[in-house]
């Protein structure tokens, strides 16, 4: 049993990295976006340099891809499969089972960032006066955040559906969450909506604590708010078959 | 000894629909205890409601003396299970789900070894989603072996499994059972039950039909009588004197004798057949085989549901016209 845990983390990263369409996702998306859009300016991306503006809401996206999209899609096949019901007649019980999700997505993150980042060094990523305590409490709460959303969708929706919507709900968040352009481009209601939404505040929270402009306080209590709402929500939702 | 599975008076229910109604039974350790009906008949709910998957409408479940719902923690470490369909990570390869399985159980089993006791060895790198419906069906029956489970539930184990998969399924559950596990199968196919059963339960409906061992059942049929085809229109009472018993034609040329078929029988019957030259056309007697009890069983629940239904209909059909 003392090797369960361990054993169900590395079972859980290596099967992630295995997936074809979850390394597009976690991997594939955010580095072509970021070489593509730093590289070729077509992007709205305020005054600064392009660069400058799109690393921090890359990472916010990165995020966003392990913990919400990958997370909720193997999660919804998983219990579709009879998995979770499976293991749930195991030693190694739910607790211990979702323990191990929880670190799977933390270490697939690390591995995004260890290719990201410094690749947008190399790209000329230059941020100015970086807070890395700041960026990494903005991870925590994004994680949380986009995994509670994730396991909602996950816990409740027939593994199609749940393909299909968290598909789609990545869709939506990149666009209207100024992770790759700025939220000034959009309409004044569409805006006012944005800035309620996880994906825009924890791009706003990376892109303020990693440069020297202020963080607004609203992005931080959204990102909040969310962290603390969404697993609660999962928690009461969610089915295990 | 104490059971190590035992239901008493179970009854589930989905919504309107009595899944399981009132049944009891026991499973012994050491024993292959077959839950043997048709499909639909209760079967997987009694089994889930023994996994602690579900809990029961009415009625007790003890597992190795426990509650499986309320005690799951304790139990899980003593329990395998393979369920109707999945249950394994589509993307994970056999060796790693057998390692990872194993990784759970203090008391487990080498994950090589494992592999090779139900025939993957050479499959050990496929993944679960490359594997056919039968060799899904062994990497289950695998992991649920894995802890040297005390009590083991196996739902429909050989289902889509190949002739050569189930003689070795097969052995792996007897040996399980030699070993000392309680062993619970579901099965709706009686051949299954005939070979691997100690014990055999015949649901239907959601109920108990019958149990005992395969001989027991057989045996409860066992037929008090024998027939033979000759040729149309024979002196029957003649016959019957002759043996001492009651002999009636049936239909014309096949004749009914109203005795047990022992030998003494047969061969007055074929003497009174050979002293008027008459030739005999066939002679049936015998066991009856599981599947006679089986299908007179089912068929009698059948009847019986039919008929309350035609009531209820004809009640309802009744307050409608009124």
């Amino acid at each position: 049993m003392s090797a369960a845990l361990p054993n169900q983390f590395a079972t859980e990263v290596r099967l992630t990295l295995r997936r074809g369409e979850s390394l597009l996702l976690i991997l594939g998306l955010p580095l072509l976006f970021l070489v593509f859009f730093s590289t070729v300016d077509v992007l709205p991306t305020g005054p600064g340099r392009s660069i400058d503006f799109l690393a921090p809401g890359i990472l916010a996206l990165a995020v966003m891809s392990a913990s919400m999209v990958s997370l909720a899609i193997s999660t919804g096949f998983e219990r579709s499969y009879g998995v979770l019901k499976r293991l749930g007649v195991t030693p190694l019980g739910r607790p211990n089972l979702v323990v191990a999700k929880i670190g799977a997505v933390v270490a697939v993150e690390l591995v995004q960032f260890a290719v990201l980042v410094p690749l947008a060094f190399l790209l000329g990523w230059d941020p100015q006066d970086p807070s890395w305590l700041g960026a990494v409490a903005g991870v925590v709460l994004g994680t949380t955040a986009f995994a509670g959303l994730g396991l909602i969708l996950a816990g409740r929706l027939r593994a199609e559906v749940n393909l299909a919507a968290a598909n789609g709900l990545y869709l939506v968040l990149l666009l209207i969450s100024g992770m790759m352009f700025s939220l000034d481009e959009l309409p004044g209601p569409a805006r006012a909506v944005a800035r309620l939404l996880p994906s825009s505040a924890l791009a706003d929270v990376l892109r303020g604590v990693l440069s020297t402009d202020a963080t607004p306080a609203r992005a931080w209590i959204v990102l909040a708010v969310w962290a603390v709402a969404t697993p609660v929500v999962a928690a009461r939702v969610f089915r295990w078959e | 000894m104490t059971a190590a599975v035992e239901v008493r008076d179970a009854v589930i229910r989905y919504g309107a629909l009595v899944a399981v109604s009132e049944l009891s039974f026991r499973a012994e350790p050491g024993q292959v205890t077959a839950l043997l009906g048709p499909n639909g008949a209760g079967k997987t709910s009694i089994v889930e409601a023994c996994e602690g998957f579900r809990r029961l409408d009415a009625g007790t479940v003890r597992v190795l003396g426990l509650d499986p719902v309320a005690d799951h923690a304790a139990l899980t470490e003593r329990l395998g299970a393979m369920l109707q369909q999945g249950g394994v990570y589509p993307g994970i390869r056999v060796g790693e789900a057998v390692r990872l399985f194993c990784s759970y159980y203090d008391s487990a089993r080498d994950p090589d070894s494992l592999v090779e006791l139900v025939g993957l060895t050479d499959r050990a790198r496929s993944t679960w989603r490359q594997l056919s419906g039968g060799e899904q069906q062994r990497l289950s029956l695998a992991l649920a072996l894995s802890g040297r489970p005390d009590v083991l539930f196996l739902d429909e184990p050989t289902a889509s499994v190949d002739v050569a998969g189930r003689q070795r399924v097969r052995s792996i559950i007897r040996s399980e059972a030699e070993r000392g596990a309680c062993v619970v199968l579901t099965t709706h196919e009686l051949e299954e039950a005939e070979r691997l059963a100690d014990h055999v339960v015949i649901i239907d409906h959601g109920a108990m039909v019958a149990s005992g061992t395969p001989g027991e059942l057989t045996r409860s049929m066992q037929t008090d009588e024998f027939r033979f085809g000759a040729a149309p229109g024979l002196d029957v009472a003649s016959l019957g004197a002759a043996l001492g018993v009651i002999v009636s034609e049936s239909s014309p040329g096949e004749y009914l004798v109203s005795t047990p078929p022992t030998p003494g029988a047969v061969a007055a019957v074929t003497a009174w057949l050979a002293e008027r030259d008459l030739p005999l056309a066939d002679l049936r007697a015998g066991r009856k085989r599981l599947e006679d009890v089986y299908l007179a069983l089912t068929a009698e629940t059948s009847v019986a549901t039919a008929a309350r239904l035609t009531r209820r209909q004809r009640r309802r059909a009744g307050k409608g016209s009124s």
